[in-house]
């Protein structure tokens, strides 16, 4: 077994893996698959920073996400008058009521915290006002949404550029991420990761239901985009001439004048997507960038130190004078924007959101999967996690065709067995998944890079 | 009488479902538990213990059906249930021997364990999904109804009717069947005790001669055989679709909790606390108040605590709350 392996290695192995499905496959299938690595690798780094830094379980991953999404909805798209006159004003002032409670709350926690009946009053002042917000913003939901029910009825964004909904992703997420980690960080390990399983699910439920904030099932389509649309790119002089240039040699071999021009036609129309989705890896890719730079910065500094002397030793941390229960929270809150800004990320590149689809299967366990399988603790390793895991996951159900028609060749064209399991390839990305995560646990705990532990 | 129908009334939407779904999530709940207890990580891979178990159990009821082999009146999928039974004790023995053994002898942390959980999760899903498909599954048959909401009405001249599903009665009974005989296990038999001891005290329980390897077989034996039956129970009340399993992981993670994680009989009360609480939290009451009050006090308003979205999201709420105010569970946790 290999003890060490460099970095650079890994990553260029990836790189030429993607080169191959763009020469093999196309380099659309290539660059999508690039763009969802690199956004899997934001997902990741984020959990790597609570989990591989500081050693919280946080299973809430898709909440956070989910609250990514809704932030893109919230910024990009543009608000719905009608609906904010109908019904904005009791909105606006069950938020306020929503606000008096988390208040009124935390000042009985302070005032009263040697009372016996504090929790008491706290269970009481919850349990009275679900269904008074009830009676406050009823009428005015049922409003919002009933305005062009098929086309909006919900209260739309701020119509701001979509790339600011990732900062505010980020920050939503962040707070959020301190309310349930007041709430659950206390909690031992295993605790921790059922709750904040449970945390996300109710994220989920909030967002999947509450109509007039973010059009629930009826999901929000045609979102903002931070680069040029395929329709205006066909239309534009440069990048037709940019097309020409590129392919100067293919059209010369063409010579009748009519097919040169519904050649070049077409290489337009499918280098658009292709020039759109490049787009989008460049700006991911700086993201990656950033965010990996900062992180390696934070991990090797005093600060990233104590952090880990946190993880591996909470009472002599402590002892030393360390804050522990601020720390948790702050990097609790830290990893979660970072998952937030991810989750905005996602909603941008697909263009809809669409909260229905949010599982913990693949939204939760698949990105941890990525992060114990690249490397815990290790920034490079979250990043390879995020490239390996998403190219095994897209790659799985080719392979697993190839594996099944090697298998059931000798098979009739209309054998039950064999078209039943061409019918499920899809499902064997789970199998690979199980098992690549079963065999990295067994023989290579520490993942494909594993931390690295400097001594001076 | 209009005491009288509002009584039918609740128990026809609040009891009935409530004891019905109550009774699934306890046995799930009690599996968890077990496990908890005895070998001390929480088991993400148990509502796909469940799929698989059930998915067992509707082969071969499509099997028996083949063969026209039917049990009458009761769903024919109770028959195929002691191959189902065995073959989901086979799979978690295959697991524990190629995968938590290791870690057991290592004594790896919880985390550890609960990672590779993870992992035969994702397993489980795929085979489950291979296999069968993710599709809706009804294998339910015999008879439906023992109870029709006409036929009460008729009988007794109420306004309300009282439906009862051949459905909800086989799932109470056999409930009452499975936790009897476990109770009497884990409370009367030698065997059962000194699982208690070892989920109480590891190394005492060595140093007393019980034989560790012999406890954790017997767990998995149980907690397959509860993992089986919860699950078809389940699936003949609504339907099978393996994705629905995995959702119904998380209220019996929160029975668990709620119970007092590693207390069986915690687990018992807290599904069923957790059940009666969504269905009862959810339902609106505006036609029972008809019943009761005066008409001029008649309610306005659905007089429902939160709408149906949020069912699931009431159990988390509770486990949230019980987490914050008694970690150890309402029942005391930690022993079985």
């Amino acid at each position: 077994m290999i003890k060490n392996i460099d970095f650079r290695i890994c990553f260029s192995v990836m790189a030429i893996l993607t080169v191959l499905v763009g020469l093999f496959q196309s380099w659309g299938i290539a660059l999508s698959m690039l763009n969802l690595c690199l956004i899997s690798a934001v997902m990741a780094m984020g959990v790597n920073i609570q989990w591989g830094f500081a050693g919280l379980i946080n299973f809430g991953v898709m909440g956070f996400l989910a609250i990514g999404g809704l932030a893109t909805v919230l910024v990009s798209v543009p608000p719905v008058h009608e609906a904010w006159s109908a019904g904005g004003i009791g909105i606006l002032i069950s938020g306020l009521f929503l606000a008096a409670v988390v208040i009124s709350v935390f000042i009985i926690n302070k005032k009263l915290s040697k009372n016996k009946y504090k929790n008491f009053f706290v269970f009481l002042i919850i349990i009275l006002s679900i269904p008074l917000l009830k009676f406050i913003a009823g009428p005015s939901i049922s409003k919002i949404e009933s305005i062009n029910a098929a086309t909006s009825g919900f209260l739309g964004g701020a119509n701001l550029p979509i790339i600011f909904s990732w900062f505010v992703g980020a920050i939503l997420s962040a707070l959020v991420a301190f309310v349930v980690g007041k709430v659950c960080l206390g909690l031992r390990s295993d605790y921790l990761a059922i709750s904040t399983l449970l945390v996300s699910g109710i994220i989920i439920t909030i967002v999947k239901h509450e109509e007039w904030l973010s059009r629930g099932v009826k999901n929000v389509i045609g979102l903002k985009r931070p680069v040029p649309y395929e329709v205006n790119l066909q239309k534009s002089e440069w990048f037709i001439n940019l097309v020409q240039f590129f392919n100067s040699s293919k059209l010369s071999n063409v010579l009748d004048p009519e097919a040169k021009i519904s050649l070049l036609n077409q290489l337009v129309i499918s280098s658009s997507g292709v020039f759109v989705k490049l787009c989008f890896s460049l700006i991911f890719l700086v993201v990656v960038f950033v965010i990996l730079y900062f992180s390696e910065k934070a991990l090797n500094s005093p600060w990233g130190r104590m952090m880990r002397a946190i993880r591996d030793n909470e009472e002599a941390a402590r002892a030393m004078g360390k804050n522990v229960v601020k720390q948790h929270l702050f990097i609790f809150m830290l990893g979660s924007a970072i998952i937030g800004f991810a989750g905005a990320m996602l909603v941008t590149y697909d263009g809809l959101f669409t909260p229905s689809s949010y599982q913990p299967l693949r939204y939760t366990f698949l990105i941890w999967v990525m992060v114990l399988l690249g490397g815990t603790g290790n920034n490079y390793g979250a990043v390879l996690g995020g490239f390996v895991v998403w190219f095994i996951w897209i790659q799985s159900a080719p392979f697993a065709m190839v594996v099944i028609n090697l298998f059931t060749g000798h098979l009739d064209e209309t054998s039950y067995i064999k078209d039943h399991l061409q019918n499920s390839v899809p499902y064997f990305r789970y199998l690979m998944m199980g098992l690549g995560l079963l065999l990295v646990m067994r023989y290579r705990p520490k993942g494909l890079l594993p931390e690295k532990v400097i001594k001076n | 009488m209009d005491f009288l129908n509002s009584i039918i009334l609740l128990t026809n939407f609040i009891i009935v479902p409530g004891i019905t779904y109550g009774s699934q999530l306890a046995l799930g709940a009690i599996g968890v538990t077990l496990i908890y207890g005895v070998l001390r990580f929480a088991n993400f891979a148990y509502g796909d213990l469940m799929a698989f178990g059930t998915m067992v159990v509707i082969l071969m009821t499509w099997y028996l059906q083949s063969k026209g082999i039917s049990f009458g009146l009761l769903p024919t999928a109770l028959l195929a249930l002691p191959v189902g039974i065995l073959l989901t004790i086979a799979v978690s023995l295959f697991f524990d021997k190629t995968v938590f053994e290791y870690y057991r002898n290592k004594k790896s942390n919880p985390v550890t364990f609960i990672v590779v959980s993870l992992g035969i999760m994702f397993v489980l899903n795929a085979v489950v999904r291979i296999i069968i498909g993710p599709n809706d599954i009804n294998f339910m048959d015999g008879h439906k109804f023992i109870m029709k909401a006409r036929e009460f009405k008729q009988l007794t001249g109420l306004n309300e009717g009282l439906a009862i599903k051949s459905t909800q009665v086989v799932t109470l009974v056999t409930t009452i069947i499975t936790c009897s005989i476990l109770f009497y296990f884990l409370n009367k038999t030698k065997t059962g005790k000194s699982m208690r001891a070892y989920s109480n005290n590891e190394d005492l329980a060595l140093l007393s001669g019980i034989d560790p390897k012999k406890i954790v077989l017997i767990t998995w034996v149980i907690v397959s055989i509860l993992a089986t039956i919860a699950g078809t129970l389940y699936g003949l009340d609504k339907s099978f679709k393996p994705f629905t399993y995995f959702n119904n992981l998380l209220p019996i993670f929160a029975a668990t909790i709620v119970g007092g994680i590693g207390n069986p009989l915690g687990a018992f009360y807290g599904g069923f606390l957790i059940a009666f609480s969504e269905i009862g939290l959810t339902y609106a009451y505006k036609k029972f108040f008809k019943y009761i009050m005066p008409e001029s006090l008649e309610p306005s308003t659905l007089i429902q605590f939160i709408s149906t979205d949020y069912k699931f999201a009431i159990s988390f709420a509770i486990l949230i709350i019980v987490l914050i105010f008694r970690p150890n569970g309402i029942f005391k946790g930690k022993v079985i």
